[in-house]
């Protein structure tokens, strides 16, 4: 008897852990479907929006993959990171700077800020092991007071900042701010020509610098491979080049802004030439494990090229826009989290976050390793929060990253990741579902309820919602399943003592 | 030697709530010497304790069972706020007033607390049983909980099917407006009963009185077999266990207690107000609540009613009397909403910090 009971607790179980894994395909897709369907919006404007929205938010929500691989939770004080950006914001809006050099100015002066406000934060994290996510929130909180306190009193109170247009009473900032003709679309506006041409080159003096410093090491450095590499860069930028003095080219791919449906057909050929890549470079052997990455990729590329195709999709494509060097932007910072999980570094993160007596026993320094996962994601926060506002262009000057850590956290969650483990993919699964929620859920509301003022409690509703649901489930989990895996570094409450489930835990002395 | 002393004092005192009593101090000798009107504030200060009071409390049942301070109390708040409108909704004030004059109000007011109290059990109940699967990120989740809870009612609220003028929307004639007035119903109650003025302080005799005796029903209640049996499964589960408690059961008793002190204490805090504010009004009561109880001396694993009484009247002292005092001082600007958020979050993460101090 008691046997078959285990068992319906272990059927029961593996169900809810089925679904809990699933739940993007069992919850968020059918209810995105769901709302579609109800609002009756018109495809091509849920699709530009949503394409805008995911260039702004997306690099905000890949700030938060690195402190969960550290096992800080979902990084609730990615707010610091924010308010570093808009501080710099204001003194290089104040200097006079405009378009890109502005913004390289800002991300100059929001970089160091933004590493020593995640130093403190990663401080906190360190005092409050196992209460970071609270603690990450209460804090964002309390530094918002603390920004509001230098926006509104010390700047131009106490600090001379002498700026009848941001401060029109002599001090406290205005309350709205708007960037137009400053820093709006100053990295939207990049055309993918010249993102070609700049990644193209970083591309090559990185590799080349990677490469030095391999040799000073006394590393040994695949010659072939770095060739290739190089020439690919050089590709890249020359490609840009070359479309920048062929009128037709620059036509096309000169703009501003990249019509989604060029941009369909150059991922498309991307891929496909990325699939080809493989098979000639390693000529894969039937049913291998590269194998399949080609096909996948081949196949990725055919059903793009494909939709293309299909007069209705290609339509759609034609009346979208999307912003190429932000898009490029986000690459990067999803290759960057995927580049730090393979360091040494990032080792010893994923040896923090899984269990930090085992990493403390292996002579990781547990609380340095936190700190510097914290602080670089409060910078790729201070950056993503530069791309966001440059992209909405005004600012509520002194609210404005209240909100941050809410709807990244929750982009996250959507896209299937949970308090442990989060990975690019499911950052922009996540951010994809979430924001087309975010622009259907209100519309469906309106039309079920035909009043649009329901619209805002829904859009908050489901935010704090899908966090508490997240986080419950999660904890749920955590508590009723292995106690062994370390989970308790983040569930473990500050009640350890109290708790009956963490004081089994050995590692909540 | 006497550093040590010194060391030792602020670990029992702690530094924050050194630095927001002697803030407090300053701030009201700085009102009186600038010729604010000190005794007017003071009134409104023993007002806004006793609306606050019993809100602050409703973290006592829960810091006892070992929840830890309850973010969640929002529950609590909207099963409050669902009695005090059915009670207005069926108009029972003025129905009781016609047959016997002056009792109406009272029998308003003691209807949407049964109301209330009756739902907010039944909410307490699911929710304690819900935090207990929960164990070790009872915070995280109840501020979540809390916050979505309240944005859950928003959109109820905006339709729910009321048909009392007094409540509904002036041009759809269904909803909660957003604020709705509280004369005709018992709005003022406890405020106005027996109050008295000794010279220019006017003492709320009623709600000081009302928040007294709940205070003293709380205590009287963790005296019992069963809050003696909450408290144990709080401070050591193990130990309960050992002893025959059942401790989850515990916990499900500690924070349904508390999610119905928090549906009285909005009634009181909203006849005090006269006004019921619906939608996200109540969206930080939790947080502040949490400062409120963590200034007067909790910790997040300890609290006695002291506390709540210390720490809400220093709470509500600095909310109120830092505006006249900065407006007077700084020409104008009003610094005490941010002082508020800087100080309000500062303590709670000074408990967080000292609740883990360190430990690995």
């Amino acid at each position: 008897m008691n046997n078959g009971v285990s068992q319906k607790k272990d059927f029961t179980a593996a169900m809810r852990q089925f679904v809990f894994d699933n739940k993007v395909f069992f919850i968020f897709i059918p209810l995105s479907i769901l709302c579609i369907l109800i609002s009756g919006a018109n495809v091509s404007y849920i699709v530009g929006e949503v394409a805008s929205r995911f260039g702004r938010n997306t690099c905000l929500v890949l700030a938060l993959i690195i402190p969960c691989m550290a096992g800080l939770g979902m990084n609730f004080g990615i707010v610091v990171g924010a308010i570093a950006a808009q501080i710099s914001i204001f003194w290089v809006v104040h200097w006079g700077f405009t378009g890109i050099t502005g913004m390289l100015l800002c991300v100059l002066m929001s970089t160091p800020m933004a590493i020593f406000f995640g130093w403190l934060l990663g401080k906190l994290f360190n005092k409050t092991k196992g209460a970071e996510m609270i603690a990450g929130l209460v804090l964002g909180f309390f530094a918002g007071g603390l920004y509001r306190l230098f926006t509104l009193y010390i700047l131009g109170g106490v600090i001379p900042f002498d700026d009848p247009n941001l401060l029109p009473r002599g001090f406290g900032l205005r309350n709205a701010y708007d960037l137009t003709g400053n820093l709006k679309y100053s990295v939207d506006d990049i055309s993918f020509l010249t993102t070609a041409v700049v990644l193209g080159l970083a591309a090559i003096v990185a590799l080349l610098c990677s490469a030095l410093y391999d040799k000073k090491k006394g590393k040994a450095v695949n010659g072939k491979a770095l060739t290739m590499q190089l020439v690919l860069s050089a590709l890249v930028t020359g490609f840009g080049l070359i479309g920048k003095s062929v009128p037709a080219l620059n036509q096309l791919y000169g703009q501003k802004r990249l019509i989604l449906a060029d941009a369909v057909v150059l991922a498309a050929a991307a891929l496909l030439a990325y699939a080809l890549w493989i098979f000639a470079g390693k000529r894969p052997a039937k049913g291998s494990k590269e194998m399949v990455t080609v096909i996948r990729f081949a196949v990725a590329g055919v059903v793009l090229f494909a939709s293309n195709m299909v007069p209705a999709i290609n339509k759609l494509y034609r009346s979208v826009r999307v912003p190429a060097m932000t898009y490029a932007l986000i690459a990067l910072f999803a290759l960057f989290n995927n580049w730090i999980v393979n360091t040494r570094l990032g080792q010893n993160m994923r040896t923090v976050g899984q269990n930090r007596a085992v990493a403390t026993s292996a002579g990781i320094d547990v609380n340095k390793t936190r700190i510097i996962a914290t602080c670089i994601s409060t910078v790729l926060a201070a950056w993503g929060q530069l791309i966001f506002l440059q992209n909405l262009g005004t600012f509520n000057t002194v609210q404005q990253q209240d909100n941050v850590g809410l709807y990244a956290v929750a982009a996250l969650l959507v896209g299937g990741a949970s308090v442990q483990k989060a990975n690019n993919k499911q950052a922009i699964t996540g951010v994809l579902l979430f924001h087309t929620l975010f622009v259907v859920a209100p519309l469906a509301a309106t039309q079920l309820v035909g009043d649009s003022a329901i619209s805002e409690y829904i859009r908050m509703f489901f935010s704090y919602g899908v966090i508490a649901v997240s986080l419950s489930m999660h904890a749920w989990k955590s508590s009723g399943g292995k106690r062994d895996t370390g989970a308790d570094g983040l569930t473990a409450s500050m009640l350890a003592t109290q708790s009956p489930a963490a004081s089994d835990s050995p590692l909540s002395e | 030697m006497s550093n040590e002393k010194v060391k030792k004092a602020l670990d029992v005192i702690g530094v924050p709530r050194l630095i927001v009593f002697l803030f407090f101090i300053g701030i009201v000798i700085t009102a009186a010497v600038n010729g604010i009107d000190v005794p007017s504030f003071f009134s409104s200060t023993l007002k806004y304790w006793g609306m606050w009071g019993i809100l602050v409390l409703a973290m006592i049942p829960s810091i006892k069972c070992g929840i830890g301070p309850n973010f969640g109390v929002s529950l609590g708040i909207v099963c409050g706020l669902f009695g005090t409108l059915l009670s207005m909704e069926l108009g029972i004030v003025p129905k009781i007033d016609a047959s016997m004059p002056g009792l109406g109000p009272w029998v308003g007011f003691f209807f949407a607390i049964l109301v209330s109290v009756a739902v907010a059990w039944l909410v307490g109940v699911a929710y304690g049983k819900m935090l207990n699967t929960v164990k070790g990120s009872e915070m995280t989740v109840t501020t979540y909980i809390g916050y979505s809870i309240i944005f859950l009612m928003c959109i109820f609220w905006f339709r729910a099917p009321f048909s009392s003028g007094e409540i509904v929307w002036p041009l759809s004639g269904v909803g909660v407006r957003n604020s709705v007035a509280m004369e005709n119903s018992f709005g003022y109650l406890l405020n106005d009963f027996l109050g008295f003025s000794i010279g220019p302080v006017y003492i709320p005799t009623g709600i000081i009185l009302f928040v007294l005796l709940v205070c003293l029903f709380v205590s009287l209640y963790f005296r019992s077999k069963t809050g003696i049996a909450i408290t144990a499964a709080g401070s050591n589960p193990t130990f309960a266990r050992a002893s025959g408690i059942d401790v989850d059961k515990m916990r499900v008793k500690g924070i349904a207690f508390s999610t119905i002190l928090g549906a009285i204490g909005i009634i009181v805090y909203t006849q005090g107000f006269g006004y019921l504010q619906a939608y996200a009004a109540p969206l930080n009561m939790g947080f502040i609540c949490v400062a409120s109880v963590l200034i007067g001396g909790a910790t997040t694993t300890k609290a006695t009613i002291s506390h709540v009484i210390i720490g809400t009247f220093l709470y509500q002292g600095l909310v109120i009397f830092t505006p006249p005092v900065s407006n007077h001082l700084l020409a104008g600007t009003d610094i005490s909403d941010t002082m508020r958020q800087i100080i309000q979050n500062g303590v709670i993460l000074y408990a967080l910090a000292q609740a883990k101090g360190g430990s690995d």
